[in-house]
């Protein structure tokens, strides 16, 4: 590779973009050329439909050539877009890929001012003057090249975060997956049947679930949080709690004899609360680990036991394995990773914030999750379907879509999975218990979208489920104890009244509750609806603006297990793919000292986040300070404090973002 | 005689306040076009020198945008150091006889599009009725187009 030096006088080439009109119909790009074509420097300015395209690079590449170019402008879209290719373009034609400077006249120009083309014609060549003028001062550059680990820690062990970790596992990576329950298997495991298929959930999952247990690859840490990570791209240092479960995991045999003869008996979250469990409980019979975990908030032991007297204890009696140990404390672990996939899904609305539907003031207003228990052979009716009021099947059956979901008062957003889901739900009950109970689905729009999920729609007409355009305003309940509610179908201008002894809402997906805390340590961004923002909608689905750091799945939005499966599985392939070459190559943005001016006075240590300075003795009697590389992550905090402009931040030094300014100003 | 226009820099952090503006182009939300910007990697990077060059060189006003505090920096804390210097610099701008209003700090997420289109507007319309940066022409420009 050839670097020209740039002790030679700057030789600028400009490439302004039309992108395929989305800048030229707004822009006189012929007068900017006309205009920055004189500036003291420039060589050569063209344009192009594509700069990046390859014929187009091609373009590029030879004008670098025939001009002897050794500064390169593009004024395209942002630099968020595209800049690798273009550096890799100036690597190509000999030229060290820092000597590119980007401006960004799409995003900052063009798009956002339509409606006055002189203006965005001024501005286009105030940044494209900024540009040049920066672009004098730029230097070559060599990024920086660091081993990186092979560990990845994924946060979240339901579907997405199970299949991301399996598939990373398969790839050779050490996988530590962490949740926060007592057992991996997320919302998932708590479903009856999956759509369109209606295959049984836990058929599809439990297999999956077993298989992270038994990997040598993966270390499971359920009933755990991370609480904050540290460290760089490639070499993050995760520090993990690990919650004190008070039963020896390793001791464990899961008999679950201990349950058995637990005093307490609380609202059983797994099951919705529909019925209880002890203060010392195994989640489901298929948790991974089966092993049971004391709720210490509601453990008579824990609450009540003074030093000496301890309080009813029979848990420890029952336990023939011996592994129930009050005495366990949490412990923080930490653990090197290269990389991190944030996996920790969402929670479902809660219904309770429309009351106007009666959920949690009619026992048999239900949610679709409540429903997915009462259907499944491990909830609370062991599979069987009961109206909660009268304990017996239900007649009529009532589906309310759009539940928090669509509505400017909650979530503007549709949940995605709500139609497809009350489908499920309908079909299973006229498929597995009887065509003759009467359903009825309320809705706004049939939103079925996905493979094969119209024709369940189809289905669903076809084996006389009752379709109703229109959400009631308010559940009743009669003397019986039954529902009646009215709704007006838009499609027959009608207003119905319906009966029915069990209502189920289509309660819809939101951020989960911890989610400012991940964003925080993690430092993701999130969208207006509060779930975590992606680092480009369609072109970088699973990754942040933080090299190493991958989102998958249902935090990202609402979802179906199609997509969340997919997204782990893109998660892990962008791990493989970051991490697989045992090196990174990082930006070489990171603070110098200049030996020479450093006055060895400190500010720059005492602002630094990261203590990526320290001091060094340079000759006898003068310190100076030191910049370590590989934890410097170029803020410039350090260069902006220094009162003697000792520090400086490559690619973005003093010289330059002063040029750029005055360049932007500069009257031409 | 043409309106005045206002020229205003704006420094804009990468992860945030820079991405912001780019939200601002994808949703296609128009704004007046007065804003040229700056990128930085954070807000924290902004040296005083770059707001007094800005003004030295004629610019009518300079916005410093960044990431959310108190938990959104990139850098954990640089935006608070910029928020520091800011006010500090308001203070000096005003012994200089420029208004201290023509400099703003704000912070805009890498979601927040239509704030960051809000916020030029709005300090656009501060500054045409401020008028122009009392200094412009105070300096040779001679130098400037080496």
């Amino acid at each position: 590779m050839i670097f020209v030096m740039t002790e030679e006088k700057p030789r600028i080439g400009v490439f302004l973009c039309r992108c395929g009109g989305n800048i030229s119909d707004f822009v006189d790009l012929e007068k900017v050329k006309e205009k920055i074509s004189k500036i003291d420097g420039v060589v050569t300015v063209e344009i192009d439909d594509h700069w990046c395209s390859a014929p187009a690079g091609q373009k590029i590449k030879d004008s670098i050539k025939k001009n002897k170019l050794n500064r390169v402008i593009i004024a395209a879209c942002t630099i968020n877009m595209h800049q690798e290719h273009f550096q890799e373009l100036l690597e190509e034609a000999g030229l060290n890929p820092y000597l590119l400077e980007r401006v960004n006249v799409r995003e900052q120009g063009s798009w956002v001012h339509r409606d006055n083309m002189e203006a965005a014609t001024q501005k286009e060549i105030d940044l494209v003057k900024g540009g040049i003028f920066r672009a004098r001062c730029l230097t070559p550059l060599t990024p920086i090249r660091e081993k990186v680990s092979r560990n990845v820690v994924v946060i979240g062990g339901g579907i997405t975060g199970i299949i991301a970790s399996l598939e990373l596992a398969a790839g050779g990576y050490h996988v530590y997956t962490v949740e926060k329950s007592p057992t991996i298997g997320g919302r998932m495991a708590k479903f009856s049947k999956v759509f369109p298929s209606l295959d049984c959930a836990s058929c599809i999952l439990t297999p999956k679930m077993a298989a992270m247990e038994s990997s040598k690859n993966i270390t499971l840490l359920t009933y755990s949080e991370v609480q904050e990570v540290s460290g760089s791209p490639g070499n993050y240092k995760v520090k993990i709690l690990r919650k004190p479960r008070y039963v020896d995991e390793s001791k464990c045999i899961g008999c679950g004899d201990c349950t058995q003869v637990c005093p307490v008996k609380v609202p059983d979250e797994w099951n919705s609360g529909l019925n209880k469990r002890g203060a010392i409980y195994i989640s489901f019979p298929e948790a991974v680990p089966r092993v049971a975990t004391v709720d210490e908030a509601n453990c008579l032991y824990i609450k009540h036991s003074k030093p000496g007297k301890p309080v009813c204890g029979k848990c420890i009696e029952a336990c023939k394995a011996d592994a129930i140990d009050f005495k366990m404390k949490p412990e923080t672990i930490e653990i090197e990773a290269g990389a991190i996939i944030v996996a920790v899904g969402s929670e479902v609305f809660d219904a309770r914030q429309k009351p106007e539907l009666g959920y949690g003031i009619y026992p048999n207003v239900i949610t679709n999750m409540e429903f997915e228990r009462l259907t499944n052979s491990d909830g609370p009716t062991k599979g069987e379907l009961v109206n909660p009021v009268t304990g017996k099947p239900p007649k009529t059956v009532a589906f309310i879509q759009c539940v928090g979901s669509r509505d400017e008062k909650f979530n503007p957003y549709c949940c995605r999975i709500g139609c497809t889901a009350s489908l499920k739900h309908a079909v299973y009950i006229k498929d597995f218990i009887s065509k003759d109970i009467d359903i009825y689905i309320c809705y706004n729009d049939m939103r079925t979208v996905g493979k094969g999920f119209e024709e369940f729609y189809r289905r669903a007409r076809d084996l006389g489920v009752k379709f109703i355009r229109g959400i009631p305003s308010e559940i009743k309940q009669k003397p019986d104890g039954s529902l009646v509610f009215n709704v007006f179908d838009a499609t027959t201008d009608t207003l119905f009244e319906v009966n029915a002894d069990m209502v189920v809402l289509a309660a819809g997906l939101i951020p989960p509750k911890d989610v400012e805390k991940i964003r925080e340590t993690l430092k993701i961004s999130k969208g207006p609806d509060g779930f975590l923002l992606e680092a480009h909608e369609k072109l970088r689905p699973v990754e942040t603006l933080t090299d190493g750091i991958f989102v998958a799945g249902t935090c990202l939005g609402p979802m179906d297990i199609h997509d969340a499966t997919a997204e782990g599985m893109a998660a892990a392939s962008k791990v493989m793919g970051f991490l697989a070459a045992g090196e990174i190559v990082r930006e070489p943005i990171i603070a110098k000292v200049d030996e020479d001016l450093c006055s060895g006075c400190r500010m720059c240590i005492s602002v630094c986040p990261y203590d990526a300075i320290e001091m060094k003795e340079r000759e006898e009697g003068k310190v100076v300070s030191s910049v370590n590389e590989l934890m410097c992550k170029g803020c410039g905090l350090c260069a902006s404090t220094c009162p003697s402009g000792a520090i400086t931040v490559q690619n973005f030094t003093d010289e330059q973002l002063r040029s750029q300014v005055k360049g932007i100003l500069v009257e031409l | 005689m043409k309106e005045f226009e206002p020229k205003i820099v704006a420094f804009c952090c990468n992860w945030c306040a820079y991405a912001g503006a780019d939200q601002a182009g994808l949703s296609r939300i128009q704004y007046a076009p007065n804003v040229r910007i700056v990128r930085m990697m954070c807000s924290g990077r902004l040296d005083p020198m770059f707001v007094l060059e800005a003004f030295k060189s004629g610019a009518d006003g300079v916005l410093v945008a960044g990431c959310h505090t108190p938990g959104d920096c990139h850098y954990l804390s640089g935006n608070f150091k910029a928020e520091r210097r800011v006010l500090l610099l308001k203070r000096l701008l005003e012994q200089m006889g420029i208004e201290p209003e023509r400099l703003r700090i704000e912070w805009v997420s890498a979601s927040e599009g239509a704030k960051f289109a809000q916020v030029v507007n709005e300090l656009t319309q501060k500054i045409r009725e401020l008028g122009p940066n009392p200094l412009k022409g105070a300096f040779s420009n001679s130098s400037q187009n080496r």
